[in-house]
């Protein structure tokens, strides 16, 4: 065995991969099933080896106006919360997007509406991916479905919010929060030294230098030609975000004449879904967004010239579905199925409404 | 090879540490492992399972219907889970908490007195690892070598000095576990 694969569970992987990628500052509020990712930063006081900043605020919102600051002076920073707290920084969201500055976000979802339940959930899929927050803007949105890519996107989302100066966002739920699984963590990276961010992000607010132009942050603009040249400038990056940056998994899709489509948890119990119907002659396949903004509407779209019929699974009440009804654009059967509130369908509850209502 | 086992009990009887020292031990034969608990807001006295995947090949869901093996340590455990046992599984049971005879025979069950054997060995913390030594007898799917550095890959160093008994405990559950 291999020294450097472990086992441990999603909260902590991001945890550690956070550390490991060289991030600068953590600022969180506990809520479960996260609450390990801070418990975890604590715990490895990565401020004596990395000087890496772990800071438990007072308040949800204060810790995502605190990565709103360190975000503004170039530095990487992040927040985790679960749905409610994830309600309450969608404000301070908003305004980072607004701003055009990088960070990551994690969401390890609950059950709600509200207060909810503290078991697995994806319902904040609406509120991930079609604003949240608002004003016309998107966030960069991650899906794992195994430790390994809790592990793998810390990196991935911190990559793509420096590509694009956009927040990036990190949609786990309970399941993957919470199991254990082998993790190979990343390298350890150095922190960024203040050169290195001032060269990376000259926009940066680190203290005006003689002979150059003060670096203003803000999502505030009154005027509002300027602020439909913003808008427009926004948009063109969204296009090209979801140009270039699509990504997704097949699960033995080549010969599938019924797709599942999943994501996260969801993706890995129609892992199994696919394998036991395929045991009954059902030839199923499972097709998983990994970027969930942006969306993979082009193969989806594809697929519905050569599938009969298409199953979205998601553990809430139908929400992805309207997506790839979108993408199928009404060619092909696309339905939902979905347990809510923090129930988890098993495999052959979802075999069985693949039977009912696509199949049939 | 792939065992999908179920543990499940009271919180407070070493239900997850139990799932967690198996899951390491597979770890360190190189298999892939899953472990997905129950993470209510149960503490000590509450219901709490552990589902624990071992395989030779990447794991699907973590998420089970049913399972090869289910050790069951109090009584709403088997009404819940007893159903739950694929036909030809393994269902292994400890007689202190269980009052209702097993149904099922189409499936191979086990008897474990673990919580009397813990009471004379005057330690009740050997109890998860009794179930596990018995577990391990009837099944053997990690080596015991294998068991052992999983547990000195799960606990706190400072509890090392615990692992000799952990390890009697193990071979006294190899012992008594006895058909039913």
């Amino acid at each position: 065995m291999a020294e450097d694969i472990k086992l441990m569970k999603g909260n902590e992987a991001i945890a550690h991969a956070a550390i490991r990628y060289g991030v600068d500052g953590y600022f969180g509020y506990p809520i479960t099933p996260q609450s390990e990712i801070l418990e975890t930063l604590m715990a490895e006081m990565p401020w004596d080896t990395t000087g890496m900043v772990v800071l438990q605020a007072e308040s949800e919102v204060a810790a995502i106006n605190m990565v709103y600051g360190g975000a503004g002076t170039g530095k990487k920073v992040m927040t985790s919360s679960s749905s409610p707290g994830i309600s309450l920084k969608q404000e301070g969201i908003s305004y980072i997007a607004g701003a055009e500055l990088p960070c990551l976000i994690v969401n390890v979802m609950r059950g709600g509406p509200g207060l909810g339940t503290i078991q697995p959930s994806q319902a904040d899929y609406f509120q991930t991916v079609k604003g949240g927050g608002h004003g016309d803007y998107r966030l960069i949105t991650l899906a794992p479905s195994s430790v390994q890519e809790m592990a793998d996107f810390v990196g991935l989302g911190f990559d793509l919010a420096f590509k694009y100066s956009n927040p990036a966002i990190i949609l786990a739920d309970g399941i993957i929060g919470q199991m254990m699984e082998k993790v190979v963590l990343p390298p350890f990276h150095q922190r960024r030294t203040e050169e290195e961010i001032m060269a990376q992000c000259p926009w940066a607010a680190q203290g005006k230098t003689a002979g150059r132009k003060p670096n203003v942050i803000t999502s505030l603009e009154l005027d509002p030609a300027t602020m439909e040249e913003n808008n427009l400038r926004f948009q063109a990056k969204y296009r090209k975000i979801e140009e270039n940056e699509v990504r997704y998994e097949e699960f033995q899709c080549e010969d599938a004449e019924y797709l599942l489509i999943a994501f996260g948890s969801s993706a890995r119990i129609c892992q199994k879904v696919v394998e036991n119907a395929r045991a009954e002659g059902i030839k199923l396949g499972l097709l998983r967004p990994i970027t969930l903004w942006p969306f993979p509407t082009k193969v989806i779209a594809r697929y519905a010239d050569k599938v009969k019929g298409m199953l979205s699974v998601e553990l809430n009440a139908g929400q992805m579905v309207e997506d790839v009804r979108l993408a199928v654009n009404g060619k092909i059967k696309v339905e939902h199925f979905g347990r809510l509130g923090g129930i988890v369908f098993t495999p052959d509850e979802v075999l069985n409404a693949l039977k009912e209502l696509i199949i049939r | 090879m792939k065992q999908e086992i179920i543990i499940a009990g009271f919180g407070g009887q070493g239900v997850l540490s139990m799932g967690k020292i198996l899951a390491y031990s597979g770890l360190m034969e190189g298999k892939e492992v899953s472990w997905m608990p129950s993470y209510g807001p149960e503490q000590r006295g509450g219901t709490a399972n552990v589902t624990v995947i071992l395989s030779d090949d990447r794991i699907s869901s973590p998420v089970l219907n049913e399972y090869d093996i289910a050790i069951i340590l109090n009584q709403p455990s088997m009404e819940k889970f007893e159903s739950k046992v694929k036909p030809g599984g393994i269902l292994i049971y400890d007689g202190y908490g269980i009052h209702t005879p097993v149904k099922r025979t189409d499936i191979d069950v086990y008897r474990v007195d673990a919580m009397d054997a813990a009471t004379e060995m005057k330690n009740e913390k050997a109890f998860n690892m009794l179930i596990l030594g018995g577990l391990l007898k009837i099944v053997p799917m990690v080596k015991l070598e294998n068991v052992l550095l999983g547990l000195k890959k799960s606990l706190p160093e400072r509890h090392h000095k615990l692992i000799p008994m952990n390890e009697a405990a193990i071979k006294k559950g190899m012992e008594i576990i006895k058909k039913v």
